[in-house]
């Protein structure tokens, strides 16, 4: 993708479309500033996530599958979450290596398979825009706010993904661009734990908290996620009082293009970030609200 | 001091391994490296390289037994650590299956537990549905309280839906489960 089209399938995922709508509506308003415009697949499906692929890999494939034949031919499908784009990524490259494997999902299906089809992560597009200029008038807009950026396991994929597109970096460099401080800290590729935060809520507890006071002692304000699944789980299984307030990437995008437009988001986090921005002056000061700690 | 005999199924277990995951487990050099980079080596009973030489020694038992393989979540740490591109998290889900299918003793049941709601989520409704996952799981696991404080913060905050996102065409759901084969 040379240009930047504006119009791009999506595929939002189960996280974004539930438990981190925040997540969704931001980089919706985010794009839509700069009139790229989002249809999301019709009728899509989960992309399996962790626990598919751990039981049953035909069906991990034939899920991810299903959403590669329902998107339309000849339009790029942006996705946000690392672990969707991961799935389809996958499946993608495996039916592309396998021309048994299509025609099967081809008959199934009833429709041809697109080996052509394009998924394209939100950091990706991000660089893009970043290049073309499209965040020049924005200069200054977070000033001073000094932030750990979190890619979690984003950054790492099986071997025979090792030659993708690798976004390390995008970060700290968009988020300077706006006038934020990023830090350097040790645990910005360091796992959340994700779904051992319900059956091993111990493990995914360590690691957390773990990551959230590397995060204070480098001396950050408040830590940057590229993944719904990290920022719920920093979220829920960090101890009071080793806590910074987490953001969803597209939310920190979308407060450097206007103050205003955050407010329903902040009140889904379970940290509240608010006193922070207020403190910053990223947000307008609420009349007679006492600042009471960040957790609400 | 027992030693180990190498016999023919301990090749025939690197086979199935091998072609499950699509690796070749004689590329694994032992320098530690996944197990030095994996966030959760210290809470396994048998480090991830470990596991590689079980496999090729022929202790499909232990391998199949150990909490190792459910602690893994797929973070592919591992991979990028690995300096001969063994694919660590695919030999693992090789293993989580190899386990399943044959009815292994399950070192961790409260993960395959988890797994298992969230499969089944996905068979209603094409999609997860978080709060009814989180539900089915601890009525599972008979643990309905530990994380009740949490599970009503999370619900204030409103992030548990209370109904389930959901895929239209059902039947087209139905029928991947259907050519993919028995769930655990």
């Amino acid at each position: 993708m040379n240009d930047i089209p504006n119009q791009l399938s999506y595929f939002p995922g189960c996280s974004l479309a539930t438990t981190a709508k925040e997540n969704n509506t931001s980089l919706k308003s985010f794009l839509n500033h700069f009139d790229i415009d989002l249809s999301e697949i019709e009728d899509w499906n989960c992309c399996g996530s962790s626990s598919t692929h751990s039981v049953n890999s035909k069906l991990a494939l034939s899920l991810a599958a299903r959403n590669l034949f329902l998107a339309p031919p000849n339009q790029q499908v942006l996705i946000a979450c690392p672990g969707c784009f991961l799935r389809l990524g996958y499946a993608k490259m495996t039916l592309n290596a396998s021309n048994e494997k299509q025609t099967q999902y081809e008959k199934h299906f009833d429709r041809p398979y697109n080996k052509n089809l394009e998924l394209v992560h939100f950091f990706e597009l991000l660089a893009k825009m970043s290049g073309k200029g499209f965040f020049k008038n924005l200069t200054g807009r977070l000033n001073g706010l000094k932030i750990a950026p979190y890619y979690g396991c984003m950054l790492a994929r099986p071997p025979s993904m090792n030659k993708e597109k690798n976004h390390y970096g995008l970060i700290e460099n968009t988020m300077a661009t706006l006038g934020g401080e990023p830090i350097r800290w040790p645990f910005l590729s360091s796992c959340c734990g994700t779904f051992l935060s319900v059956s091993k809520p111990k493990i995914a507890e360590k690691l957390v908290n773990r990551i959230m006071k590397g995060a204070i002692q480098s001396g950050a304000e408040c830590i940057v996620t590229a993944c719904a699944m990290c920022h719920l789980n920093l979220e829920i299984r960090c101890k009071p009082g080793n806590r910074l307030p987490i953001f969803h990437f597209s939310e920190l995008l979308s407060l450097a293009l206007d103050k205003k437009a955050s407010k329903d988001w902040f009140k889904r986090h379970l940290i509240n970030p608010e006193p922070l921005l207020e403190k910053k002056q990223l947000i307008p000061c609420q009349n007679g609200r006492k600042s009471n700690g960040f957790f609400r | 001091m027992n030693g180990i005999t190498l016999d023919k199924t301990a090749q025939e277990f690197v086979n199935q391994v091998e072609e499950l995951s699509h690796s070749n487990l004689s590329q694994c050099w032992h320098c530690l490296c996944c197990s030095g980079g994996c966030p959760f080596s210290k809470d396994m009973d048998v480090l991830p390289n470990s596991i590689i030489r079980m496999i090729q020694f022929g202790m499909k038992e232990q391998a199949l037994n150990s909490s190792t393989i459910w602690l893994c979540v797929g973070c592919n740490t591992c991979s990028m650590e690995c300096p001969n591109a063994v694919d660590m998290a695919a030999i693992m889900d090789a293993l989580r299956q190899m386990a399943i299918r044959k009815n292994a003793k399950i070192a961790e049941p409260g993960v395959l537990a988890f797994h298992n709601a969230v499969v089944d989520s996905i068979s209603r409704y094409g999609r997860t549905h978080k709060l009814e996952i989180m539900m089915r799981y601890k009525f599972s696991e008979k643990d309905l309280f530990s994380d009740i404080d949490l599970g009503l913060k999370m619900l204030s905050k409103r992030k548990l839906d209370l109904l389930p996102s959901k895929v239209k065409d059902k039947k087209s759901i139905q029928s991947l489960f259907k050519m993919s084969g028995e769930v655990s």
